[in-house]
């Protein structure tokens, strides 16, 4: 009974476990907060070296030199903005992975928004049009309001 | 006509932003480093060729200088040491080196073996002090100024191309008119 019961406990426990052995930086922070913080980080941050991997997931040894970075910051006490700041202000905003919205990159965040308003626009300009060529339809050729003045 | 002018205004607008896009990333490899314009960090850290002294960057005011990151274990590095070793012989401006990374031993015997172009050389053991300079690999050099601003980060191994089209032109006009002669 209680072989079978530390069974059903353990082995789920262990399975949850299991992905930690797979990390490529199985760290302790004092506190789960901090844990949870400095995973939220290292997840924000592009490695410089392979550039298409976050801090979290490189084998290099700079990433390896950067999370250490971060975590003694958090252990100092810096806030996530000041992290932030700290490789921002070196790297650039090249190093986040979610640039912010300023000057430089507003129309990054704006195209979208104004590529709709234009798509929108020339939808609705060609569903009226359409619209109206169906009810002329009965009274002339197609054609000839589509062309215009033709006569 | 009409009817040709939306597509063909789409296309020139869609034309544009490519060739911004490709214009503003020449190349992917190399970040543009948001340093330029700023102070050198402020760093003390040990010498490589006598622990017991040290390199700092209020030493270094006062005079133009390279700041070059390099390790034994960087093959570009090796690629551009030549390079190094003849601008120190030309006199243009003192070279610091910043040993990143890398085991005394081997930088010792290294330099020994090949020639020491450097004036001074800190040791980054950890790399701690590499990720202050916004560093993503070596070789990188810093061009700095005497009041301490860096003026220009050149990436990668400098070959003599490199030197005269991209680094002495950020040097002052003396200093050019040494190395030219």
């Amino acid at each position: 009974m209680r072989a079978r019961l530390s069974a059903r406990v353990l082995l789920p426990v262990l399975l949850l476990l299991a992905p930690a052995a797979l990390a490529i930086a199985p760290t302790r922070m004092p506190t789960p907060q901090l844990e949870a913080r400095y995973e939220r980080l290292i997840h924000g941050f592009r490695c410089m070296q392979c550039q298409d991997e976050s801090l979290a997931d490189s084998p290099v040894s700079l990433a390896a030199d950067m999370r250490r970075q971060i975590r003694h910051m958090l252990i100092a006490g810096d806030s996530d903005q000041q992290i932030r700041h700290f490789f921002v202000s070196r790297y650039g905003y090249f190093i986040l992975f979610k640039p912010p919205f300023v000057a430089r990159t507003a129309w990054l965040w704006l195209a979208p928004g104004v590529l709709l308003i234009i798509g929108a626009i020339s939808a609705i300009m060609v569903i009226r049009r359409r619209t109206v060529l169906v009810k002329s339809d009965e009274e002339e050729p197609v054609e000839d309001t589509v062309r215009g003045k033709r006569s | 006509m009409n009817r040709y002018l939306i597509p063909l205004a789409v296309f020139a607008l869609v034309v544009v932003v490519f060739a911004i896009g490709i214009a503003e990333a020449p190349r992917k490899d190399l970040v543009p480093s948001p340093l330029i314009g700023k102070e050198v960090p402020n760093f003390s850290l040990p010498s490589l060729t006598d622990p017991t002294q040290e390199v700092s960057s209020k030493q270094l005011l006062g005079h133009w200088y390279l700041f070059n990151v390099w390790g034994t274990w960087c093959v570009s590095c090796r690629m551009e040491h030549p390079e190094l070793l003849q601008i120190a012989r030309s006199g243009a401006v003192p070279i610091i080196g910043l040993d990143w990374k890398d085991s005394r031993a081997e930088a010792l015997a290294f330099l020994k073996k090949e020639g020491d172009p450097y004036q001074r050389i800190a040791v980054d053991r950890k790399g701690n002090e590499a990720i202050r300079w916004g560093v993503y690999g070596a070789p990188e050099t810093f061009v700095v100024n005497p009041e301490g601003i860096i003026v220009y980060k050149y990436i990668g191994p400098i070959t003599p191309q490199a030197w005269v089209q991209n680094i002495l032109p950020h040097l002052p006009a003396a200093q050019t008119a040494s190395a030219g002669s």
